[in-house]
């Protein structure tokens, strides 16, 4: 059956078809207000499917840290990166 | 450019961003609100288990008046502990580690008591400089020395939180580079530095959280004799 037409902001980013991304990235909310609304609605997202849960492991934690680990590791990598060219330390 | 072993302990840029922006914001993000709900889930129900306990140890000593602090004493643990054990992963910046930061916590904090015991009871506050039962001969020196050891107070804490947590990063990153680099030429000893690295990453851990708590709980004290 048909769907209703519906705008192309408005869309998820996964039903977005390929020729229509460049309009949906154009169209998103990118002042403060948005991009906290962005990170709040990822962070309900995580929270409530790996922590908020019944019987949630240490996984939900475990996987946050590695995440902050690894963006640690991306923001000193032009420092960190002399570490390994070096020949005597 | 110059490698040395401090190079962990200055805030690398990104895009603009210091690393430290980041490292603060993050025990924010750690810790979930509570909700209305009876039984919550397992992070939650450990962490209003964890602040009830503590809140309820700390504020003991202290009188009605003290219980105004309790948000403020609680809520700094949490965030020097949280800071502290963060900084043990690999490749995390620490705040703690920063005097400005250990400062910046501690003055305020200090100051503050001290200006709540001058203004609220100041006979009793400046009391506290002459211990009871000192010989008469020994009361001028003494008074000055407790004055020195009072505004000595902030710095210690500040130096106090620093040192034992640079120490602590400096020497396990010394004792790494040694297991490390003693790994293809003696395995033997390679293999007894990484025993001793281990120990020592527990003692961190523990130092860890026994500094945030040490910090706090002074505080606690000094409130305790000003409020």
């Amino acid at each position: 059956m048909a769907d209703r037409p519906v705008p192309i902001v408005e869309k998820r980013l996964l039903d977005v078809k390929l020729g229509e991304l460049v309009t949906w990235i154009g169209g998103r909310d990118a002042t403060p207000n948005g991009i906290f609304a962005a990170l709040r609605r990822g962070h309900d997202r995580y929270y409530n499917k790996y922590i908020n849960v019944k019987k949630g492991g240490i996984g939900g934690i475990a996987m946050l840290l590695v995440g902050y680990v690894a963006i640690s590791y991306l923001w000193e990598y032009d420092h960190i990166k002399h570490d390994r060219w070096r020949k005597y330390h | 450019m110059v490698l040395s072993f401090f190079d962990q302990f200055m805030s690398p840029s990104y895009l603009g961003i210091p690393l430290m922006a980041l490292a603060l914001i993050l025990p924010w993000t750690l810790y979930p609100k509570p909700t209305s709900q009876w039984i919550s889930n397992r992070v939650l129900t450990l962490q209003g288990w964890f602040i009830n306990r503590f809140t309820q140890q700390l504020m003991l000593p202290l009188g009605r008046k003290g219980h105004k602090w309790a948000l403020l004493l609680t809520s700094l643990m949490i965030f020097l502990i949280t800071l502290n054990m963060l900084g043990l992963l690999p490749y995390t910046f620490t705040p703690t580690t920063q005097l400005s930061l250990n400062m910046g916590f501690a003055v305020p904090l200090w100051l503050a008591t001290v200006l709540i015991g001058m203004r609220n009871q100041p006979t009793i506050a400046l009391g506290h400089l002459l211990p009871e039962g000192t010989p008469t001969p020994l009361i001028p020196v003494l008074i000055i020395i407790e004055t020195i050891s009072l505004f000595i107070r902030p710095i210690a804490l500040g130096v106090r939180l620093t040192a034992n947590l640079t120490a602590g990063h400096l020497l396990i990153q010394l004792i790494a580079t040694a297991a490390f680099v003693l790994a293809p030429l003696m395995p033997t000893v390679a293999l007894l530095t990484a025993t001793l690295l281990l120990l020592l990453t527990l003692l961190e851990v523990a130092v860890a959280m026994i500094q945030a708590y040490v910090f706090v709980l002074l505080l606690s004290l000094y409130l305790q004799e000003n409020v």
